[in-house]
């Protein structure tokens, strides 16, 4: 009934689009290649140690535009990454503090839930996954359930392609049913690609 | 020294969601690996991730997660009738591992093995 009536009431033009997935997959670096892209500034701080991203972040309307010159407008939402464990010492083995990791990892931890709760909030989605890491992780099946059981379009941005241990073929195999694009989003390959499968998804 | 939990589905059958989750939490706390007959319905594996994390302290780290699952292609009836007896009955196909992150380091999951690395061991196949 939720549904029906968000469908009813909903502007089909513009939608809230989430990044979802596992902590440094690259949600980060493709938000803010979208709004480098779309809206000429960037959206999110990115780094090498995981949960950078520890609250929810928005940018309202952004509007791209396919080659057909059809328009699709939508807040994006940039998540932190969903993790089942965090691990205060793994930031300190990355060479940060005792006290600022503790803090990390508590932030990280709330993170975590905020992009949980806010799941039910979405209208469409990309879940954002690391090629070069294995996809039968149980963040990701869990993730990608959720999804589904909510009935939210998704597309899946497999990234990292840039690099040599990635593996298209394997993300494919893990999630069949889905339209996997493969892009770098550090490096803009592929994103052309991605912006057109957003088309598909987002109706 | 690892310990293995088996927890029947019948146990956590009549459970809430909420209980069902704090039960097999509560068992992980004492340092032990959960193997649940079953799996956990979709928005209950999302929740156990949120308590979870809600509950991460610098004893309790979090949790290492996977599933076992039997491929679900069966064609027109069979499928049907799969639907409605986890309906009925609970979905108890499949087998869960939940285990505390500061005993399992990592599970590794291929879609019918799973690879359980411990902090201080090696390789445990299942």
């Amino acid at each position: 009934m939720n549904k029906f009536l968000r469908n009813l009431f909903k502007r089909k033009s513009h939608v809230k689009l989430g990044l979802y997935g596992p902590p440094n997959g690259g949600k980060s670096t493709l938000a803010n290649k979208i709004c480098e892209d779309w809206l000429g500034e960037s959206m999110s701080s990115v780094s090498h140690i995981a949960h950078e991203t520890r609250e929810i972040v928005i940018k309202e309307q952004i509007s791209i535009k396919n080659k057909k010159g059809k328009e699709l407008s939508f807040s994006l939402v940039d998540t932190p990454g969903i993790a089942t464990r965090i691990d205060y010492e793994d930031f300190i083995k990355r060479g940060m503090k005792n006290t600022m990791a503790k803090k990390r990892a508590k932030e990280a931890t709330k993170g975590v839930i905020d992009s949980i709760k806010w799941l039910d909030t979405m209208e469409a989605v990309v879940v954002v996954l690391d090629s070069t890491q294995d996809p039968y992780s149980q963040v990701n099946i869990t993730i990608m359930g959720n999804l589904v059981a909510r009935d939210i379009p998704v597309l899946i941005a497999a990234n990292k392609v840039d690099l040599k241990r990635s593996n298209m073929d394997r993300i494919k195999a893990a999630f069949p049913q889905y339209n996997v694009v493969g892009i770098s989003a550090k490096y803009g390959k592929n994103v052309d690609e991605f912006y057109e499968e957003l088309f598909k998804v987002v109706k | 020294m690892v310990t293995f939990q088996f927890i029947p589905y019948g146990e956590v059958e009549y459970l809430s969601s909420a209980k069902r989750i704090n039960r097999l939490l509560n068992i992980v706390k004492e340092n032990k690996i959960v193997l649940m007959e079953g799996r956990l319905k979709k928005q209950e594996e999302a929740d156990l991730i949120e308590i979870t994390m809600e509950e991460i302290n610098s004893k309790f780290r979090g949790i290492e997660l996977s599933v076992i699952y039997p491929d679900n292609k069966h064609d027109g009836m069979k499928k049907v009738k799969t639907h409605v007896m986890n309906a009925l009955l609970g979905d108890r196909r499949g087998m869960t591992i939940i285990g505390p992150a500061n005993v399992v380091r990592k599970i590794e999951q291929n879609p019918d093995k799973i690879e359980l690395f411990t902090r201080d061991s090696k390789k445990r196949r299942r």
